[in-house]
């Protein structure tokens, strides 16, 4: 039951880019094509279940058990880009059509601050190893789902007559801001 | 000499604060920006925070640019950089421990910022010392500043206060939204959309600099920028609003 609800609380209450601003770059950036914010966004889930489990068994049998909290920041981050670096080497090298439609985006996934806030939040909360996991994914699905919303309505928000001022960044924020405002909808998902 | 030097220095510290600001005309470091200006005095803790990060982190990649090897130096700065968010972050847990609290693990994302990523590559690591220093502190000021004013508005908007003083009578009903994720997004939204009527150059199309590092995919340069947006959309967002809108019509 934990378990489901990490899943949800990850995926739909608290969308990590809706509610906790991360990935917020790519999320504005990103390409008006569904199919391309899909690919990235099946890559990020990838990465960050992989991430969630790399921190934890980090976390837990290196900086827990020879008391190195400080050491944190500076070992996540490392190990988050060198394992992007090797899922990359390894698709390329196992399976080249995968490498095709998602390899490309592998790369800059390091510099997604979705990743990283996963793997700080999952030691601030304490969460178990499947629970780790679990939250690792849901993070992944929820920022897939609103990635992909969002490409949708810039498509067909490319029909519409905006304002010269708030073309671009400006009616992309503020459409993530009535997106943010639909999701606080399912708040009441969680105490229910 | 000394006086030219004395002037460019004072160049690139100021054109951070206004027209190189990192939130307002360049729309980078989106993370921290939205997520912790819901009050002004996490928006002042936040930007300080950044600023020490930045100017330090600057000063060691100025300091081994000609040592690292090219292959390993975004590795490298961002070793630099996580250190010097740990010694932030330690800091403001010892001595301000309710704002340590209100950001949380916002602080240690310094580390993924792409304002400050993109400063290490593009400036400190190809300038000196000096001139890294001016435009780190430059940059980390119009930084502050942009998250103090997003705060400013935000508290006075969601909780009738400024630096938690209240300044409206009991008549006052705040707007619970504006404190909400969903009033960080419109805020700033609308804030862009206010200057860019007054400036002339639009802001860029909110791509994160920090991404456009990219990597070399048979020699050639593939950025987040040109990953994201199409050849086309990326010559228009390159070539400015003018053509932007031609390309729109032409549709």
């Amino acid at each position: 039951m934990d378990i489901l609800l990490i899943f949800i609380s990850a995926a739909i209450v608290n969308n990590f880019v809706l509610t906790y601003f991360l990935g917020i770059c790519p999320f504005i950036g990103v390409s008006k094509r569904v199919d391309h914010a899909f690919s990235l966004g099946i890559a990020t889930t990838f990465v960050m279940t992989l991430t969630a489990v790399a921190t934890w068994l980090i976390n837990h049998f290196i900086l827990i058990r020879f008391n190195l909290p400080f050491l944190e920041y500076v070992s996540f981050i490392i190990v988050i880009a060198s394992l992007v670096q090797l899922v990359e080497m390894f698709i390329r090298k196992v399976n080249p059509f995968l490498y095709r439609t998602l390899g490309i985006f592998l790369p800059l996934i390091t510099t997604n601050c979705a990743v990283l806030g996963l793997a700080l939040f999952a030691v601030l909360r304490d969460y178990s190893f499947i629970g780790t996991v679990v939250f690792g994914l849901g993070a992944g699905l929820g920022f897939t789902m609103a990635i992909v919303i969002m490409a949708g309505i810039r498509e067909e928000l490319e029909m519409a007559d905006v304002p010269l001022p708030l073309q671009g960044a400006g009616i992309t924020l503020i459409t993530a801001g009535l997106l943010a405002l639909s999701f606080m909808g399912f708040a009441g998902l969680l105490t229910a | 000499m000394a006086e030219d030097t004395k002037r460019s220095l004072y160049y690139e510290f100021v054109k951070g604060l206004w027209q190189e600001n990192p939130i307002f005309r360049m729309l980078l470091g989106m993370c921290p920006t939205l997520a912790v200006t819901n009050s002004a005095i996490n928006g002042l803790a936040m930007g300080l925070a950044t600023t020490f990060v930045l100017t330090c982190s600057s000063i060691m990649v100025s300091l081994i640019r000609k040592i690292v090897p090219g292959q390993v130096r975004l590795a490298s700065f961002i070793v630099i950089i996580a250190t010097f968010v740990t010694i932030a972050d330690y800091f403001l847990k010892a001595f301000f421990p309710p704002i340590s609290k209100q950001l949380g693990p916002y602080v240690p994302l310094i580390v993924v910022n792409c304002v400050i990523l993109g400063r290490a590559e593009a400036f400190s690591s190809k300038k000196p010392i000096s001139l890294s220093v001016a435009d780190a502190s430059g940059i980390g000021m119009g930084f502050t500043g942009a998250l103090v004013f997003l705060g400013i508005v935000r508290e006075i908007l969601g909780f009738g206060s400024i630096f938690n003083i209240q300044i409206f009578g009991e008549w006052f009903e705040p707007w619970i939204v504006m404190v909400l994720p969903a009033g960080a997004f419109i805020t700033l939204g609308i804030m862009i959309g206010v200057i860019n009527i007054f400036t002339i150059n639009q802001s860029g199309r909110g791509v994160c600099f920090g991404c456009s590092i990219g990597y070399r995919l048979k020699e050639k340069l593939v950025t987040a920028e040109s990953m994201y947006l199409t050849p086309e959309e990326l010559e228009a967002a390159k070539a400015g609003p003018e053509k932007e809108k031609k390309r729109r019509k032409g549709n």
